[in-house]
């Protein structure tokens, strides 16, 4: 038994641990004269054993990338391809004399001192075994004079390099994204083993969600290689198999007429199939051309995209939270039909302003001198704010919100796009958690019409217009339609996903709410008539004005005294034909003045243009033209 | 102002044994040779390595200052904030690769088993500090439960290897206050009849696949024995006099993976052979000595202990990893010390160091009775 010390001894203490430490350095050098032992057997006893397997160990799984899957618009229009590329490299190592060479080099083809200065740098920070490349884009020409000489350029390569192409540059560019070279955070989503000969992957859009199609599987050859790591002899090999394409439900027609529509706004398109919830068009203006992402994007473009104070490379379609305004209200309608609060009889006295009860505070109509005893139908095709007040006040918010959630709104639709915004169907709780201030009754009112805490993103908007259009009937939005994994196959279509209906207790309360909406257009009287002369169908819709400024109780909106910034948004929805409805659209176009002025006459051409035949689109083109000929003869 | 500075700047440097700072500084430039070949003379990464070295000197300096009554008052927070740190990992920590590990502050990632490496063993110092030595049972007890508590949570995330160098350094501190010969031998034991337990009911497969690898290599040609495999070719053709610097074709060839991480060791077998090898742990050895002294010369208890447990740690990572690299060990991920890439381990170790160069400056002269 160790004998046991009463009182703490420093001196027993301090030799307590010479003698541990004694034994530990004993044990340490024993353990590492084990190891020495080991590797005196590896590197002497060994050597020659090792010596002969190092030399045999000239084997290299080459990794072979597969080719990336293409990406169609729904009429196999092709938006997105990859192109060839042939470049001239070398590794550093195998280039002996390299600034003779470059002066050589330089004579025999165009490479400018840029090419050289770049290639010198990149030589020097890169391991000595990646490949660097001094020219791109080598021409047919180029590439027969290089190899005509290429014994004077030993080291240098003429490579071949696949790159992600988008042919119609900035067109849908927010919807398919781009491809962007591999870093480390990429890589921990994915699986590494089938990304390592790949150089890219996809950072955004339809070719981030969809990577795992488009990229494919990668392939390899198993290679004998001989001192110097050069490849000898094939010992066995895997073939990639390249990734799907994809045929988007996007009609690159419309898509661009939406682009084409919205250029000289800031603002946002989308067109949705009601009978199965594919986007027929997402445009969100202005755009940016993918094509410079591909191969790392230089500081100073990025930089001007991003300070651009029009924001391109948002997408404005997807995470664009807008207040909808009036486009709400036929939805608003709906809610209050079902709730029983209104019914399609009932009037409100409109008489230009909404008060609560008991309050002084006054939530003006647009239409200041009012609308009088108003019922439903002209309420909508009017676009009555005073009804829509008394609406949304006599439901509260909690039935109000809930039921304009069934509409989708303040829910993300679930499309299959990454980043989609839910933007805000607000509640009182929620108002609570982010600002800690009750609900008043005053923000239900303004909700009414689609304003205070109440947005949208356009999606949303033409989304719950398609729900509106189909009678309650719900498809996700979605944007692949087909997929198709070889050429020889045929293409695989993508079943719609129905969700759940908007059930009402009468189904005449549909047909209600769309004859107004279809009177916004069509009627005398409605807001939207003069975008719905001459129409060669009947369509339904709903103009929408939404504030971004606040305004005082006394003053009134004076568009030319603000700031282009404080304009208010031009919106409108709405779908056609009445029966059967092909289409279902939301337009938005920001600080562009009221919704009749810019945005439904922007719908109506979209419409034209997807529903018309051709034929019918040439005589309208004929007539315009006739038109302006007129006038200039008048004005000669 | 001047006066002031120059004081300060005696001070830092009366505080730096000159004997170990030559001999890391020998290490470290050796180390840096090898990196250089073992990246490909890669510039930026040089660079970055650069970058980690003044960093770790700094922090080397600055702990070489630090008292170590103070480590001694600091032990007992950071452990109890390294445990509920490591308690909060299990409860939220992310699950990326079914592993959790990090705990994530705003944009910080952060490892606490990481710093449970050097909280683990100040805690059992400082415990040991305030009772009589040779502990009691019940001192050896209570030390244990303090060593358990966060190598049991570590396992949990799942990470066997840290959890047994966050043990071993707890271990070491027990060792050094005079764990009984004979408990020690029963420790033993027990720990020969529960490696096959742990084995067969604690391990992920993962784990145990690795320690199969060990004994047979080739069953796993391209999975975990491909890098045992590759490292012993890179090793033993390096012969007795190495291939020369630069000029290892194993590791050059891309044959060897991460070998300018884990297996920067066999870079180093094949360029500068076996007699590299032998002056590379003649430089080990003589640290670890250096080490040894100086804690035995440390001011107090706690001192002594901390800087005999930080020493033997230090001799367990190059254990741990050349027997790794050279084939008679597991594969773990434990990077070589002082000349392995990157930064967390280069700094910890280098504080390491500063706290023993520390103990040996403040020392009051051993022997006296500090009652």
């Amino acid at each position: 038994m160790e004998k046991r010390v009463t009182i703490k001894s420093e001196r027993a203490e301090y030799r307590l641990f010479r003698s541990r430490a004694f034994v530990a350095a004993a044990l340490v050098f024993i353990a590492l004269a084990f190891i020495l032992l080991r590797l005196v057997f590896l590197q002497v006893t060994s050597f020659e054993h090792y010596t002969k397997l190092s030399k045999e160990n000239y084997q290299k799984r080459i990794p072979i990338p597969p080719v990336r899957g293409l990406i169609y618009d729904r009429n196999g229009a092709l938006l997105a391809d990859n192109h060839i590329e042939y470049v001239l490299d070398a590794k550093r190592d195998d280039v002996k004399d390299m600034d003779g060479m470059l002066k050589r080099l330089m004579q025999l083809l165009p490479i400018t001192p840029q090419d050289v200065a770049k290639f010198k740098q990149k030589l020097r920070v890169n391991s000595r075994f990646q490949a660097v490349v001094l020219r791109k884009n080598l021409t047919e020409e180029e590439i027969a004079a290089f190899s005509a000489n290429r014994l004077r350029f030993e080291g240098f390569n003429v490579s071949v390099r696949v790159q992600r192409n988008y042919p119609l540059g900035s067109v849908a560019s927010h919807l398919l994204g781009y491809v962007g070279r591999i870093d480390k955070k990429d890589l921990k989503n994915v699986n590494k083993e089938e990304y390592k000969g790949s150089t890219h992957i996809g950072k955004t859009g339809i070719e981030k969600y969809y990577e795992s199609r488009l990229h494919g599987k990668a392939g390899y050859e198993l290679m004998e290689v001989d001192a110097h790591g050069k490849p000898q002899l094939k010992l066995d090999d895997e073939a990639p198999i390249a990734g799907e394409d994809l045929y988007l439900s996007i009609d690159l027609e419309l898509q661009v007429k939406a682009e084409e529509l919205l250029r000289e706004y800031n603002g946002a398109i989308v067109a949705i199939d009601p009978q199965n919830g594919e986007v027929l068009a997402m445009a969100s203006m202005p755009a940016f051309d993918p094509n410079l992402f591909v191969n790392g994007i230089s500081y100073s473009n990025y930089n001007a995209l991003r300070d651009n104070p029009d924001r391109p490379l948002y997408n404005r379609a997807l995470q664009g939270s807008y207040p909808p305004g009036s486009t709400i209200k036929p939805m608003a309608a709906l809610s209050g039909l079902n709730a029983g609060v209104v019914t399609p009889s009932s009037t409100v006295n409109g008489k230009g302003f909404f008060q609560i009860p008991g309050n002084k505070h006054r939530f003006r109509c647009w239409k200041k001198v009012g609308h009088g005893h108003i019922s439903l139908n002209r309420a909508i095709y009017q676009s009555c704010d005073v009804y829509f007040y008394d609406l949304a006040f006599r439901m509260g918010i909690k039935r109000y919100s809930k039921a304009m959630n069934r509409f989708g709104f303040g829910l993300k639709t679930g499309i299959d796009l990454p980043s989609e915004r839910s933007a805000l169907m607000p509640t009182a709780e929620w108002k609570r958690k982010r600002y800690d201030k009750f609900w008043y009754p005053g923000d239900t009112v303004n909700t009414g019409i689609g304003q205070g805490f109440f947005t949208a993103t356009p999606l949303q908007l033409a989304y719950a217009t398609a729900t509106l259009a189909m009678h309650g009937r719900k498809f996700r939005p979605h944007i692949l339609r087909a997929t198709r994994i070889s050429r020889n196959l045929p293409e695989k279509l993508v079943t719609p996903e129905q969700l759940p209906s908007i059930g009402v207790t009468k189904l005449r309360y549909w047909d209600d709410v769309i004859r107004g909406m279809v009177n916004v257009v069509h009627g005398e009287h409605g807001t939207g008539r003069r975008s719905g002369a001459g129409a060669k169908y009947r369509f339904a819709g709903k103009t929408g004005t939404a504030q971004v400024f606040g305004i005082a109780q006394n003053k009134t909106y004076d568009a030319s005294k603000l700031r282009k910034k404080l304009h208010d948004h031009s919106l409108f929805v709405g779908f056609a034909p009445l029966k059967n409805p092909r289409i279902a659209i939301a337009v938005i176009a920001e600080n562009a003045g009221g919704g009749s002025k810019v945005a439904a006459p922007l719908a109506r051409e979209l419409l034209d243009t997807y529903l018309l035949t051709d034929k019918q689109k040439e005589e309208i083109r004929l007539k315009q033209e006739a038109k302006t000929q007129k006038k200039t003869v008048g004005e000669q | 102002m001047n006066n002031n500075i120059g004081t300060i700047i005696y001070r830092w440097l009366i505080a730096i044994d000159l004997v170990l700072i030559v001999a890391l500084i020998l290490l470290i430039s050796l180390g840096t040779a090898i990196l250089f070949s073992a990246t490909g003379e890669n510039e930026a990464m040089m660079n970055t390595h650069t970058i980690h070295l003044i960093l770790a000197t700094l922090v080397m300096l600055i702990a070489s200052q630090i008292p170590s009554e103070m480590l001694n008052r600091w032990s007992i927070w950071i452990y109890l904030f390294g445990v509920i740190v490591l308690i909060l990992v299990l409860v939220q920590g992310t699950m990326g690769k079914g592993a959790q590990r990090w705990l994530e502050v705003g944009s910080l990632r952060f490892q606490p088993s990481e710093v449970m490496k050097l909280a683990v063993p100040m805690m059992v110092a400082s415990y040991f500090s305030k009772r009589n030595l040779p502990p009691s049972f019940k001192d050896v007890f209570i030390a244990s439960i303090l060593v358990l508590v966060p190598m049991l949570l570590i396992v949990k995330q799942p990470d066997l290897g840290t959890a047994l160098l966050v043990g071993t350094a707890g271990f070491f501190v027990i060792y050094f206050a005079g764990l009984p010969w004979k408990w020690l031998a029963a420790t033993a034991v027990s720990a020969m009849i529960a490696a096959p337990l742990i084995f067969y009911f604690g391990m992920h497969d993962y784990q145990r696949q690795r320690v199969l690898t060990l004994f047979n290599p080739d069953a796993d040609r391209l999975g975990s024995g491909y890098h045992i495999i590759q490292s012993t070719i890179a090793i033993g053709s390096g012969g007795v006099y190495g291939k020369g610097w630069l000029n290892g074709d194993q590791s050059r060839l891309d044959f060897l993976p991460e070998r300018h991480t884990d297996f920067i060791f066999a870079v180093f077998g094949e360029e500068f052979g076996l007699l590299g090898n032998i002056i590379l742990f003649g430089l080990y050895i003589f640290i670890i000595w250096r080490g040894l002294y100086l804690a035995s010369q440390g001011q107090d208890t706690f001192a002594r202990l901390l800087g005999g447990s930080l020493s033997l740690t230090f001799f367990i990572y190059l254990l741990v990893n050349t027997g790794m690299v050279s084939g008679v060990l597991p594969v773990v991920g434990v990077p070589l010390p002082l000349i392995s890439y990157g930064g967390t381990s280069l700094v910890t170790l280098m504080a390491a160091f500063g706290f023993l160069m520390g103990m040996k400056k403040r020392k009051k002269g051993y022997g006296q009775s500090s009652q």
